[in-house]
């Protein structure tokens, strides 16, 4: 008996749970269709679901406005760029503060967060002003680096969680089997390393990516990445559903899926370690 | 433990991040503290000293200013509420044992990963659209008249809008935490005759409360900065001018720098007060 009304329980909670769940989805699953539309059927009423000729025209086209390709190749570089040069100086600075924290740690920690916490638009105006000085407005490299800054609290903080439960002693035990600094480093730190690192990267990718104040205010033409390539499909004469969603599901394909990957680590990064 | 050789190796190591995160967050603000008392116009060629606290007293006084806040507001309180009170439910259902929860919890999280032009742009076109989104579909098809929703409740669905976006992160955030409540707690009290809705307001919510402030403080920080959502939809059109949208227009749009800049500082320090109280809670954590 109880267990009849377990299952009972069971398929009830399952069928809301699917059903919420592919209506927070749908948006998304509408996009990919229509992106195998014909613009016709992409605003056919009543909405064809899935019984309409799948077609990869949207796909060429938007491929072929010659300019997506830099669109994408502006992403992928703003995106990897940023990360790595974040990475690089973020390592040390975590390292340091995990294995030798002093009294100010803490103190530098949070101070480096609240730097995250400045509106952006408070200091638009100086960068904007400051990039025009240096002739690098609509640049990459600047952005990389607006990125890389504005992501930097974050990857340091992540990375200071991960090391922090690197145990001291297993250094230790190194130590007394003999291994040398260099030994210590290549074959016990690295290795417990990694798998923090690489959720780090993994994250701040997905933040850099989907950065949309600082891609959308700072270029215009060389350095745009996809998210301004987006935004231009806001104009009226823009209004092609089909095209907008093969463009849309390029743009957001990647990132779902490496998001998808990274579930647990957004946890950990986008609440500072506050909640594990 | 650490000697004085390895501490010293250590701030080597920090130096580099904490310069430049120095240097990116003073010098930009040093300047617009600067140009915010100055009657600073680029495209009239004006950049005079001594305005002292005028731009503020002009921009605090302004209507639009008090317009902008209360739509800040508004803004934040919906999606807060949709997100909170929605990721709650949600959390709470994923954790029951369901058939395929792995699969509902990517279908649940998906459109935080999506990019806010992309969100806003489908919305905008393909659901909102009167005349080809599917929201007018819908209507048709019961015989009632389509409605253009951005013109016609242009902040409710910006909220929506961003609801969207950010219900995940709440899920996802109170999803890890209820895993954590010890599941005989629950059994006990159940065994001792306690309904589902005691459970959850005696044992449940108390358990979340840390994690719900965390998730309130976290979207707080980042709703008011929101921008691609309203650059996309309205541009700040039909009362949807947040204080961050007010401030870009000022300095961008109409290029009132010495304006917009004494606006962004009131950013700033509004921003600030909420970062103040994330990091006492963030704080009280590290300790632990």
């Amino acid at each position: 008996m109880a267990r009849a009304v377990t299952t009972q329980r069971k398929i009830v909670f399952t069928a809301l749970a699917w059903g919420i769940g592919l209506m927070i989805f749908f948006p998304i699953l509408w996009t990919i269709l229509t992106s195998f539309k014909t613009e016709a059927t992409a605003i056919a009423d009543p909405p064809v679901f899935f019984n309409f000729d799948w077609t990869l025209e949207n796909y060429r086209v938007v491929q072929e406005r010659s300019d997506y390709m830099r669109y994408l190749w502006n992403s992928v570089a703003l995106a990897l760029g940023s990360t790595f040069l974040g990475i690089l100086i973020a390592v040390p600075a975590a390292w340091s503060m995990a294995f030798v924290p002093a009294r100010r740690t803490k103190d530098v920690l949070l101070w480096m967060l609240s730097t995250k916490m400045l509106p952006a638009v408070g200091v638009l105006y100086p960068i904007r002003l400051i990039l025009i000085q240096l002739g690098l407005l609509d640049s990459k490299i600047a952005l990389i680096f607006i990125l890389m800054l504005i992501n930097l609290p974050i990857i340091i903080w992540m990375l200071y969680t991960y090391f922090r439960e690197i145990p001291g002693e297993i250094l230790e035990a190194a130590r007394m089997d003999g291994a040398t600094l260099k030994d210590e480093i290549l074959y016990v730190l690295t290795p417990m390393a990694i798998p923090g690192i690489a959720s780090t990267v993994l994250l701040n990718i997905i933040l850099a990516w989907n950065e949309a104040f600082w891609t959308l205010t700072l270029t215009t033409v060389n350095a745009a990445p996809l998210t301004a390539f987006i935004a231009s499909y806001s104009s009226p004469e823009g209004l092609f559903y089909a095209k907008l969603s093969a463009a849309s599901t390029m743009a957001i394909a990647p990132i779902l899926i490496m998001g998808w990957f990274s579930q647990k680590q957004l946890v950990r990064g986008l609440t500072f370690g506050a909640v594990k | 433990m650490a000697t004085q050789h390895s501490r010293s190796a250590a701030r080597a190591m920090m130096a580099p991040a904490v310069f430049l995160l120095l240097v990116w967050m003073l010098v930009p603000l040093i300047l617009t503290l600067w140009f915010s008392t100055l009657d600073y116009r680029p495209l009239r060629g004006t950049f005079d000293c001594c305005e002292g606290l005028g731009n503020y007293v002009r921009f605090v006084s302004s209507s639009a200013f008090w317009d902008s806040i209360l739509t800040t507001l508004q803004l934040l309180g919906g999606v807060l509420l949709i997100t909170v009170v929605g990721g709650i439910g949600l959390a709470i259902l994923l954790d029951q044992p369901i058939w395929g929860q792995g699969v509902v919890r990517i279908l649940v999280i998906a459109p935080f990963f999506v990019m806010p032009t992309v969100s806003a742009l489908v919305w905008k076109n393909m659901f909102m659209n009167p005349v080809n989104g599917l929201f007018a579909h819908a209507f048709k098809a019961v015989g009632l008249e389509p409605v253009d929703w951005l013109s016609q409740f242009p902040l409710f669905s910006i909220i929506l809008i961003v609801s969207w976006q950010w219900l995940p992160f709440a899920t996802l955030i109170l999803l890890t935490a209820i895993q954590s409540l010890d599941s005989e707690q629950l059994e006990a009290a159940e065994m001792d005759g306690a309904g589902p809705l005691s459970r959850f307001g005696y044992i449940t919510l108390p358990h979340l409360a840390r994690s719900i402030t965390v998730v309130v403080l976290i979207q707080t920080i980042f709703l008011l900065s929101i921008f691609a959502e309203i650059f996309v939809t309205t541009g700040g059109a039909f009362g949807t001018r947040t204080l961050t949208y007010l401030v870009y227009q000022r300095v961008i749009e109409s290029q009132n720098v010495g304006l917009g800049s004494a606006g962004g500082i009131i950013a700033v320090i509004l921003a600030n007060i909420v970062a103040a109280i994330l990091m006492r809670v963030v704080g009280k954590n590290l300790d632990a």
